[in-house]
């Protein structure tokens, strides 16, 4: 997914969502529309089982009357034999339900003599058929119709039998016992019964077709089936031997409500089918049996399973438009983009000159396209501004180079600088910081025996310290001239300075002149760093200040010089404050006392060692911090001179 | 069905005739030829025989040196008629049955006693307010005929209750329909129905005669004495196939139901399999109770011969009781070649 493109993500995600939504909405309409079915079958397959149950109740109670009238008829006078047989002869004949009718009674209650005697009338053949069940075989005083209704003394309906001997089909009989007053006393004097068979309720019961697969079926007060389509079951096992072969004990549930006399509307698993059904299920009032209509889910659910099918169909038909629809659209985002996204990565590289599309959509994405181009054309213009400038820097860096190198060209720089005289060496260095520099320094002859030395520092930095540097240095070489001291050179030059500097700059300058026979050194400090004298001994001493100003500050100043003595060995080292200042990263200054002991420490090298050991100690110390200003040393080892030896 | 009826006694007729002539033949043909017996339950193929059945069907008996032939029982046959005049060489009786007749003087021996316990029982719905026996007294109670009546006069008897005898039928639908408090009830047919017609066991107050000192074991194997005279050996292998059926029935009860339902079906007897399975599953803990005394299977105990003869000479449905070993034959090691 993260790196997955725009488009796949876009597809992914609206593809998703429309899928939830669809999902929720067809789920909603089924679950509704399943609930719509399921109270609709309900309230049909209600009406179908009482429609049924009455239907069948109907006739159950016609029966129940024919015995019960004649238990009255027979509780009020005893018929004759043939009177008897007549009435229940009649009765099968004109009655078409009743398949058999009976009167049993009880032992010796039709005859002294006689212990049993039940004649029987019933249907065979299209014939009414006559059978004495008092025959020995038979023995009707054990059998449920004779036996249940006198234990209980009222009439009941039996369970559904064979009554083999009797009627020799499968029947249930109504039995309603009648009494008679012997001796002041009334006692059941027999039973009278009408059967019933079964083949009819299974005709009415069979008749129930719901769908291709529902059908009814009926159970007596013991849960034996009375009717079902799947004939085993039939007279030969009960709901609940049913319920323990399937290891159901939830059928066993519905059974017991069933045979309790409840009605209910409950799922079921159709015995025919193993299909799961709604039964309906509801009890005869007369023989309390128990009838039920099953009506199977799915074929109840064919129109909702095919509108969900069409449903599903018109869904995946959509789902794939909308799949079409959104590429069409995520390529139309993201085509451009790539376009772009390409263009990028040239213009990346350098290639300025790419076109870049014309995109036209007005959205967005062409607004990017445009803002892309106007992007390339600034860019393109300040890479060609910044051409310019830097052309202009580099020919101004070059005159720089040009001014830097003719600055080095008018220091001395050549050392040892007198190799020829051995009274003194003198050595001096001078770092810029920029390409040109304000220090500067210079040492050249007033006559045969007296070196004039000088090393200054102008304000500011840069091309217009470097041209008063050059102006310094000129007019000291011009003014300085043979026997004339250096207050005189100073209080000339400062006067030349001052006169015209509309920049208002000034130098520090220290200016020596060493008589090169005796070591002696007239001396006149402008406003500038005292120099150290380094003895031969290995004292460190600093050159008395002359209190001098800076030049250039006040044309009328009046400079004094001082002088001292340089012995053989010692030297006297000039520096700008360029050295002292030097800083390091963590802004600390070299100072004047670390530079005392770096001389110190490299006092008995040679002087061109020493300049190039302390330039080291300070490159050391300021580590990556850039020089901020002109570093200039100067240095002067006297020697001393044969003529002084002699 | 009557035709059917003629059929089957033709059947046994003949195979009654081609037993007798065997019975001649055999000796001739020597020790090692099948010797034909043929055997009656009390009753139908149901799974209270499915041992005998099965070792039949899997030759248990041809094992043992037996061509067996089992007479399928049911109300129109009397195993004890069949045993007396030789139509059948073994039966199964009732114990207390077979005390009668060997008091009354049939000669006839219990060579093994296979139900160890008795599955008579007394069953009562709660419903009715029956929670113990004394709860019973003055109520209805069914009872069946003369045989099953022993252990509840005796059980009455015992809890000195009055009760009003009802005429059972072999229909459970009298008790269903409360036309009596209390019914008999063999434990592995018609309490099992009772559960089928949907009444559940804790509604259901159940009095097993053997938990009131009443036990009076039901099914053994009788022989006449003439036959067990004459070849012990053969009494003593028909005994040990019988157990070895039994107890394959008990191994295998798939193959056993099998063998039921099959018979059950040619003699057109309506049953379920979940009722021939609770028969079984039952005569298993008769045949072999988990709780009774470790005395090997088919085992007379005589306490429990006393208990039963004892019991009759009280209610005088015998003058004496005969002699244990005048009874009970042992089955021992040696009999069987």
């Amino acid at each position: 997914m993260k790196n997955r493109g725009l488009a796949f993500k876009l597809i992914l995600l609206i593809l998703s969502s429309v899928t939830l939504i669809f999902l929720l909405i067809f789920g909603y309409s089924y679950m509704y529309s399943k609930r719509i079915i399921v109270e609709n079958v309900e309230k049909n397959a209600t009406n179908l089982a009482r429609a049924t149950v009455n239907q069948i109740d109907i006739v159950l109670r016609s029966i129940e009357k024919v015995p019960q009238n004649l238990s009255c008829v027979l509780g009020q006078s005893l018929c004759s034999g043939n009177e008897l047989n007549n009435l229940l002869k009649y009765i099968v004949q004109n009655n078409k339900e009743i398949y058999g009718s009976a009167v049993a009674f009880s032992p010796l209650a039709y005859d002294d003599k006689k212990e049993r005697y039940a004649p029987y009338f019933y249907k065979s053949g299209g014939e009414i058929k006559y059978s004495d069940l008092g025959k020995a075989s038979y023995q009707y005083f054990f059998q449920d119709w004779y036996q249940i209704p006198k234990e209980l003394d009222r009439p009941v309906w039996t369970e559904p039998y064979f009554d083999e001997g009797g009627g020799n089909i499968i029947m249930s009989t109504y039995s309603v016992p009648f009494y008679r007053t012997v001796d002041g006393e009334k006692g059941i004097a027999g039973i009278i019964t009408s059967d019933i068979s079964l083949s009819w309720l299974q005709e009415i019961v069979a008749s129930i077709k719901i769908a291709k697969t529902g059908y009814g079926f009926l159970i007596s007060q013991n849960g034996t089936f009375v009717t079902h389509p799947k004939e085993e079951l039939v007279m030969n096992e009960t709901i609940f031997s049913q319920a323990e072969a399937r290891g159901d004990d939830g059928l066993r549930k519905i059974g017991r409500k069933m045979i309790h006399g409840e009605s209910g509307f409950v799922p079921f698993r159709s015995m025919l089918t193993g299909k799961l059904c709604w039964m309906v299920y509801a009890p005869l009032s007369s023989s309390k049996w128990s009838l039920g209509v099953l009506f199977p889910q799915d074929e109840l659910m064919a129109d909702v399973a095919r509108l969900n099918k069409t449903v599903i169909i018109l869904g995946v038909i959509g789902f794939a438009f909308l799949l079409v629809i959104i590429v069409f659209i995520a390529r139309s985002i993201t085509r451009p983009l790539s376009v772009l996204a390409g263009v990028a990565e040239d213009i990346a590289t350098g290639n300025l000159d790419v076109l870049i599309p014309e995109i036209k959509t007005g959205d967005e994405v062409g607004k990017l396209a445009q803002s892309f181009d106007y992007m390339k054309t600034s860019l393109k213009q300040y890479i060609s501004d910044l051409t310019e400038t830097t052309a202009v820097k580099e020919r101004i860096e070059s005159e720089l180079q040009i001014a830097h190198d003719i600055q080095m060209g008018i220091l001395p720089k050549i050392f040892p600088a007198f190799p020829e005289m051995s009274e003194f060496d003198l050595y001096a260095t001078i770092e810029p910081a920029r390409e040109v520099g304000g220090d500067l320094f210079d040492f050249f002859f007033l006559d045969d025996d007296h070196l004039c030395f000088n090393v200054g520092d102008v304000s500011g930095k840069g091309v217009p310290a470097s041209l008063f540097m050059a102006i310094t240095k000129t007019l000291i070489k011009t003014r300085a001239t043979k026997d004339m001291p250096p207050e005189v050179i100073l209080n000339q030059v400062n006067q030349d300075l001052s006169e015209d500097n509309p920049s208002l700059l000034f130098v520090t300058l220290f200016l020596g002149i060493l008589n090169i026979k005796d070591g002696t050194i007239e001396y006149c400090n402008g406003g500038h760093n005292p120099p150290y004298i380094i003895r031969a001994g290995g004292e460190i001493e600093a050159v008395e200040t002359t209190s001098g100003l800076a030049l250039g500050v006040m044309e009328d100043f009046s400079f004094q010089s001082k002088r001292f003595v340089l012995n053989k060995g010692d030297a006297l080292f000039i520096y700008s404050d360029g050295v002292t200042e030097a800083m390091n990263t963590e802004h600390k200054l070299f100072s004047e006392k670390r530079l005392e002991g770096e001389l110190y420490r490299l006092k008995d090298l040679p002087v061109g060692d020493i300049l190039a050991g302390v330039t080291e100690k300070i490159r050391e110390f300021a580590q990556d911090e850039p020089q901020a200003d002109d570093i200039t040393m100067m240095i002067i080892h006297y020697n001393g001179s044969d003529d002084s030896v002699i | 069905m009557l035709h059917m009826r003629l059929k089957k006694s033709c059947k046994i007729v003949i195979s009654f005739a081609f037993f007798l002539i065997i019975i001649c033949v055999a000796p001739a043909e020597g020790g090692d030829a099948l010797k034909k017996v043929s055997f009656i339950p009390q009753w139908v193929p149901q799974a209270q025989f499915a041992g005998y059945y099965i070792g039949l069907e899997k030759g248990i008996y041809r094992k043992h040196g037996i061509d067996l032939t089992i007479i399928t029982g049911g109300p129109d046959y009397s195993p004890s008629d069949l045993l007396m005049d030789g139509r059948a060489d073994f039966a199964s009786l009732w114990l207390s049955t077979g005390i009668q007749m060997r008091a009354g003087g049939a000669k006839i021996f219990n060579i093994a006693q296979i139900m160890q316990r008795s599955a008579l029982m007394l069953v009562a719905k709660k419903s009715s307010g029956i929670e113990k026996p004394l709860d019973m007294n003055g109520r209805k109670v069914g009872l069946w005929g003369p045989v099953f009546q022993l252990q509840p006069r005796a059980f009455f008897r015992k809890y000195d209750l009055t009760m009003r005898i009802i005429p059972q039928s072999f229909s459970v639908n009298l008790f269903m329909r409360d036309g009596v408090d209390v019914a008999s009830a063999m434990w592995y047919n018609e309490y099992h129905t009772i559960l089928n017609c949907g009444i559940n066991p804790d509604e259901l107050t159940t009095f097993f005669f053997h938990e009131h000192g009443l036990n009076f074991p039901e099914d053994g194997i009788y022989v006449r004495e003439e036959t067990y005279r004459k070849d012990p050996a053969l009494c003593a292998a028909f005994v040990r196939a019988s157990i070895e059926g039994w107890l394959y029935a008990f191994d295998h009860p798939d193959e056993a139901l099998d063998v039921t339902m099959r018979n059950l079906k040619r003699e057109h007897i309506p049953t379920t399999l979940v009722h021939q399975k609770w028969m079984l599953e039952r005569m298993k803990d008769l045949i072999l109770p988990e709780d009774g005394e470790d005395t090997g299977m088919g085992g007379l105990q005589i306490e429990d011969y006393s208990r039963v003869a004892l019991s009759l000479k009280s209610m005088g449905l015998i003058e004496s009781v005969p002699g244990f070993t005048s009874f009970y034959k042992v089955i021992s090691d040696k009999d069987e070649k």
